[in-house]
C-alpha cells in the first residue's frame, strides 16, 4: 500500500489533466445555443453620462440584444459590500452592475452587447455611441479626502468611506518618554493582481425550471451563490455556482463582480446560454486591484533600540465603490497586525477608507498584512540607523520570546504559538550574515553597493472563528465543511465547500484521509467548486483552505474512524472500548490478529446486513469547523542585493526564506507556495504599480506596461522552514499561501535601502526601478 | 468574406473558411475545439497561448488562422503520446513546475521548442528562454526546475 502519509512530496493529482490541455477552466465551455457577451466600458475616470445610443450596435451583424443601466436598474440589486466594519461611520456608496448617469473609474461597466460569436460582440461595443461630460478626478487617497476635491458619491463628504481606529497602550505616554522617534511616509503603491487566467462566466438561465447555472472564475463559489441570490432574486436553490479549473485568483477572484450578473441577466432575458470572458485590459481595468495605502507613521523606541510605541495614518484608496470583502482589509487584516512579531507595547492606527476614481481594491495576496509588515520593517531599519544598532540585532531585541499556547498582543489578538528568533537565527546562519556585512564593507570600499535587508513576519491566517467575523463586521461566517464517503469497495470521496485553484488541495487533502486512516491516498477523491454537490463553504482566501477546511475534513475522518470501531467491535465480538487503531486496521487491544481494515468496515456498513442496534447504514461523516481561533504562521526573510551605480539597476543576489507553517502536509506543495509568494512580493518591491496619470486614466493597462516578475530577473530562492504546531488546530498546520508577499516586500526594499547607504538616501517610493535609485543617487 | 485554410492541427488537417481577421489561437480554441491553448492577455506578453507552429514555439495570439495556412502545428493536446507524457510535461509534474495550470501548456510547449535548440541549457538560459511566459503562480523557480530536469532525461524533442 502507498500509503502517502503526512510529511511526504507526492506528486499533485491535478496535474496530469492541467499538462495535457484536459482541463476545462470557465472560458473553455460551451453549451449549446450559447452566445457571447462584450462589455463596454468608460473611458473616463469621472464624467456624467449625456445620452447613450445604442441604436447602430443593436442593428449590427449577429447581434442579439444590447442592455444599458435602463434595463437591469430594476432587476438586478446593487453590488453588496460584505464587510461591514463596525465603528467606522462605515458609508457604501450605491454600486450597480451598469453606470447610470455618472462613470467613476475607468472601466466603468456602461452598455453589454450580446451577440452569436465574440467577434461581433467586440465589433458591435464600438458602435455604442456615449456622449460624456468629463468631471475633474481624484486618484490619490490622501488628496481625495480634503474639501474641495471632486466629490466621487453624493453625500460621502471628503469621499470618506470609513474611519477605523484601533488603540493598544498608552501611545501617547510611550512618544513622551522615548529617546528616539523614527517617522516615515510610505506609499503602499497599487498592485494589479494578475492571474494568469482572465475572469469569465458562462450564465446559463433555464426557463422551464426558473433555474440559473453560474460557471464562474471564482476563489468561493458558496459565497457568489449567497450574493447572486440577492443579487438576481433567484432563490438559492436554484442558483447552481460552479468554479470549474480556475487559473489562480490571489484574492482577485474572490469579489461578486458586476461582469457575472451582467451575463446572467442577459441570459434570463434571452433564453440563451450567455458566456462573458474579460480581456487582459478589461481585467486591468475592471478586475479589483490591490494595497493603495499612503501611510504616515512613526516610532517610539528606548536609546537601546527598544520599541515603545507605534503610531500611524493610513489613507487606504477603496476606489470608485467597495467591492465585496474590502473595508476589512486595511482595517481588520492590517490594524490588528500592526505589532507583528514584536514586543510593541503601545499602538494607535487611524485607518481613513476612501473613494477614489480608480478601480475598486479587495484582497490581494496578504492582503492587508504586507502592508502593516512593511511599516514595521521600515521603522525597524530606521530605528537601527538612529540607534546605531545593526538590523539584525535589533530585531532580535524585539522579536517576542517562544511561546507555544497562545499569546497576547497589544492589538488584542491571542497569537497561537511562535518561535520568532529561531526562524531568524536560521535565516541569518544560512545566508552568513556576518559574513556578508564584511563583505558589504569590502566591496564599498571598490564603489560596489551591496545591500542586506531582513524581516520578520507574523501573519494572521485560516480566517477565521465566526464569532470573531460576526463581530468585525463580515457578513458570513468563515467556517469550512467537508463531507467524507466511503463505497463498499473502500474507495472514498470526499466533498468540500472550499475552492482551491492552484493550491493542491485536492492531493493534499487526500493526504489528510490517507494518513489518517490508512487508505491509499489513490484511493481518495477530492471534490469542490460546484454548489450543488458540495457542502457549503466560505472559499479560500486568507490561507484558510487547509488551516480551516483540512481541520473540517479531519474532524469528519475520526468520526469514521469512531463508526468503525464501534463496526469492529461488532464483528469480533468485542467492546468497543477494547478496540484501536493503527496503520489502517481496527484491532482488539493486545490481539492485533483479531482485526478489520477500514475496507472490511467500509463494505460492511454499506451492505448493513447486521448493524449494530441503532446504527444506520453507510460509511459517511461530515463535519462543520469553526475554528477557536486564528492561526499564525512567521518567519525571517533575508535578501541580498547589489546596485549599479551607473544605471541603478538592482540586481537581486540572494534571497532566503525560512518560513513556519506548523506541519507540512506536502513539502513540496509548501515550497511552491513560499516561492510564488515571495516573488509577488518582489514584483511589488522593485518592478509593480498601477499607475494613473491626473486625469484618472490607467497608464499601465496591459502587460506591455505594467510589469509582472518574469523568470530572467529572479534569482533561485531558498527554502527552509521550522516547525511550531498550532496548539488549536486538529492537525497542528498553519497556511503558507501568503506568507511569501507578506515578507519579501519589506526584505527586498530594505535590502535596496542599505545598499543605498553611503548615498544618504532613507526613502524611495516603490517600485524600485533604474530610474528612481538612480536618481536617488545622483541626489 | 471569408477565406478557405486549410491547417494540420496533432496530424488531423482542419479544412475552414475564416475570416481574415481570425486569430490562429481562436481556431484552434474555437474550431478545433483545442482549448488547452489558452489566452492570457491581448497585447503577446503572456505566453499562454504559445504552440509549436512547423516545430517553431509560437504565440498563436500573434498570428492570423490565415498566415498558419499549410502549416503544421502541435498543441497541448498533441504532445502526450496516448498515455504516456512527453518528457517536458513528465518533469513539469514531478518537480512541481505547475500551480493554476493555466499558463502550463504555453510553458511546456515553449519548453519542448527550447530543448530542440538547445538540448542541455544552463539554467541561468532556461531563464532567458522563459522571458516571453509569464506565470504568476511558481515564482518560476520550479519552471526552471522542471526543464532542466527534462533536458538531463534526454529523449523525444
Amino acid at each position: 500500500m502507498t500509503t502517502a502519509v503526512f510529511g511526504s512530496s507526492i506528486r499533485r493529482r491535478e496535474d496530469p489533466r492541467l499538462i495535457t490541455g484536459t482541463a476545462a477552466y470557465t472560458d473553455d465551455l460551451v453549451l449549446p445555443g450559447m452566445v457571447h457577451a462584450a462589455i463596454l466600458r468608460s473611458p473616463h475616470a469621472h464624467a456624467r453620462i449625456v445620452k447613450i445610443d445604442t441604436v447602430r450596435a443593436a442593428k449590427a451583424p449577429g447581434v442579439l440584444a444590447v442592455y444599458t443601466a435602463a434595463d437591469t436598474e430594476n432587476v438586478l440589486k446593487p453590488m453588496p459590500c460584505a464587510w461591514l466594519i463596525p465603528n467606522s461611520d462605515l458609508k457604501i456608496a450605491a454600486y450597480p452592475q451598469f453606470a447610470r448617469d455618472i462613470v467613476r473609474y475607468v472601466g466603468d461597466a456602461v452598455a453589454v452587447v450580446v451577440a452569436e460569436n465574440r467577434y461581433q460582440a467586440q465589433d458591435a461595443v464600438e458602435l455604442i455611441d456615449v456622449d460624456y461630460d468629463a468631471l475633474p478626478a481624484v486618484i490619490d487617497p490622501q488628496k481625495a479626502n480634503v474639501a474641495g476635491a471632486p466629490q466621487i458619491h453624493p453625500d460621502i463628504p471628503n469621499n470618506q468611506a470609513f474611519h477605523w481606529v484601533v488603540t493598544g497602550g498608552d501611545v501617547d505616554a510611550a512618544f513622551a518618554k522615548a529617546d528616539v522617534i523614527v517617522k516615515d511616509r510610505i506609499i503602499q503603491q497599487r498592485l494589479i493582481p494578475t492571474a494568469m487566467e482572465p475572469r469569465s462566466t458562462l450564465a446559463n438561465w433555464v426557463t422551464a425550471t426558473g433555474e440559473l447555472t453560474l460557471w464562474n472564475t471564482t476563489q468561493n463559489p458558496h459565497i457568489l451563490r449567497f450574493l447572486g441570490s440577492l443579487i438576481t432574486g433567484v432563490p438559492e436553490d436554484k442558483l447552481r455556482v460552479v468554479a470549474p479549473e480556475v487559473g489562480g485568483g490571489f484574492g482577485s477572484k474572490i469579489a461578486a463582480y458586476p461582469g457575472e450578473f451582467i451575463a446572467a441577466f442577459c441570459s434570463m432575458k434571452l433564453g440563451r446560454p450567455v458566456k462573458w470572458t474579460e480581456t487582459r485590459s478589461e481585467n486591468y481595468q475592471a478586475t479589483t486591484h490591490g494595497r493603495d495605502h499612503v501611510q504616515e507613521v512613526e516610532m517610539a523606541a528606548t536609546s537601546d533600540g527598544r520599541i515603545l510605541g507605534l503610531r500611524c495614518s493610513v489613507w487606504a484608496g477603496m476606489g470608485a465603490f467597495l467591492s465585496t470583502a474590502a473595508p476589512g482589509i486595511p482595517t481588520i487584516l492590517h490594524g490588528l497586525m500592526l505589532s507583528g512579531p514584536y514586543d510593541v507595547p503601545a499602538v494607535r492606527e487611524d485607518v481613513y477608507g476612501i473613494y477614489t476614481n480608480a478601480t475598486p481594491v479587495e484582497a490581494y495576496r496578504g492582503a492587508g498584512r504586507p502592508e502593516a509588515s512593511f511599516m514595521l520593517e521600515r521603522m525597524l531599519d530606521k530605528l537601527s540607523d538612529a540607534v546605531h544598532v545593526d538590523p539584525a540585532e535589533i530585531r532580535h531585541r524585539n522579536l517576542l520570546p517562544p511561546f507555544e499556547d497562545g499569546h497576547a498582543v497589544i492589538t488584542g489578538l491571542s497569537y497561537d504559538s511562535g518561535n520568532y528568533q529561531l526562524a531568524l537565527d536560521k535565516a541569518l546562519e544560512h545566508i552568513n550574515y556576518k559574513g556578508l556585512r564584511e563583505d558589504q564593507a569590502k566591496l564599498r570600499k571598490e564603489g560596489r553597493y551591496l545591500g542586506i535587508g531582513v524581516c520578520n513576519y507574523v501573519e494572521i491566517c485560516g480566517l477565521g472563528p465566526s464569532q470573531v467575523a460576526g463581530a468585525v463586521g463580515f457578513q458570513g461566517g468563515l467556517w469550512e465543511s467537508a463531507i467524507v464517503r466511503f463505497h463498499p469497495s473502500g474507495k472514498v470521496h470526499v466533498f468540500i465547500g472550499a475552492s482551491p485553484h492552484g493550491q493542491g488541495e485536492e492531493t493534499t487533502f487526500a493526504q489528510i484521509v490517507s494518513s489518517e486512516i490508512g487508505v491509499d491516498v489513490n484511493d481518495v477523491k477530492v471534490i469542490h467548486g460546484d454548489t450543488d454537490n458540495t457542502p457549503m463553504g466560505w472559499g479560500t482566501y486568507g490561507s484558510r483552505t487547509t488551516a480551516v477546511g483540512g481541520a473540517a475534513l479531519a474532524t469528519a475522518v475520526r468520526k469514521i474512524k469512531d463508526k468503525a470501531k464501534l463496526l469492529t467491535a461488532h464483528l469480533l465480538e468485542a467492546a468497543p472500548e477494547d478496540i484501536d487503531y493503527a496503520d489502517g486496521r481496527f484491532f482488539v487491544k493486545g490481539t492485533p490478529s483479531r482485526s478489520k481494515t477500514i475496507q472490511d468496515i467500509a463494505l460492511f456498513a454499506n451492505v448493513a446486513w447486521s448493524l449494530p442496534q441503532g446504527m444506520e447504514a453507510g460509511l459517511e461523516a461530515s463535519s462543520f469547523y469553526d475554528p477557536p481561533n486564528f492561526v499564525y504562521p512567521f518567519g525571517a526573510h533575508v535578501a541580498v542585493v547589489e546596485v549599479d551605480k551607473e544605471t541603478g539597476q538592482v540586481d537581486l543576489k540572494r534571497y532566503v526564506a525560512v518560513d513556519d507553517c506548523g506541519p507540512q502536509i506536502n513539502p513540496m506543495i509548501v515550497e511552491g507556495q513560499v516561492h510564488g509568494g515571495v516573488v509577488q512580493g518582489i514584483g511589488q518591491a522593485l518592478w509593480e504599480g498601477a499607475v494613473y496619470d491626473e486625469a484618472g486614466q490607467l497608464l499601465t493597462g496591459s502587460l506591455l506596461d505594467y510589469a509582472i516578475p518574469r523568470a530572467d530577473v529572479l534569482p533561485e530562492i531558498d527554502v527552509l522552514s521550522t516547525v511550531t504546531k498550532s496548539p488549536h488546530h486538529p492537525l497542528g498546520v498553519k497556511g503558507i499561501g501568503e506568507a511569501g508577499t507578506i515578507a519579501s516586500t519589506a526584505t527586498v526594499y530594505n535590502a535596496v535601502i542599505d545598499a543605498l547607504e553611503p548615498f544618504g538616501v532613507d526613502n524611495l517610493t516603490m517600485p524600485l526601478t533604474p530610474e528612481r535609485v538612480w536618481r536617488a543617487m545622483q541626489r | 468574406m471569408h477565406m478557405p485554410v486549410a491547417i494540420t492541427i496533432n496530424g488531423r488537417v482542419f479544412q475552414r473558411d475564416v475570416e481574415p481577421r481570425l486569430l490562429l489561437v481562436h481556431f484552434l480554441r474555437d474550431i478545433a475545439n483545442l482549448t488547452g491553448t489558452k489566452v492570457g492577455c491581448d497585447t503577446s506578453q503572456c505566453g499562454s497561448c504559445t504552440v509549436l507552429v512547423d516545430g517553431l514555439a509560437t504565440k498563436s495570439c500573434t498570428r492570423l488562422a490565415a498566415q498558419a495556412d499549410g502549416s503544421s502545428i502541435t498543441t497541448i493536446e498533441g504532445l502526450a503520446q496516448g498515455a504516456a507524457l512527453h518528457r517536458v510535461q513528465e518533469a513539469f509534474w514531478t518537480n512541481h513546475g505547475l500551480q493554476c495550470g493555466f499558463c502550463s501548456p504555453g510553458m511546456i510547449l515553449t519548453a519542448v521548442a527550447m530543448l530542440k535548440d538547445t538540448p542541455h541549457p544552463s539554467a541561468e538560459a532556461v531563464r532567458h528562454g522563459l522571458e516571453g511566459n509569464l506565470c504568476r503562480c511558481t515564482g518560476y523557480q520550479n519552471i526552471v526546475k522542471s526543464i532542466c530536469d527534462a533536458a538531463s532525461v534526454g529523449g523525444r524533442a
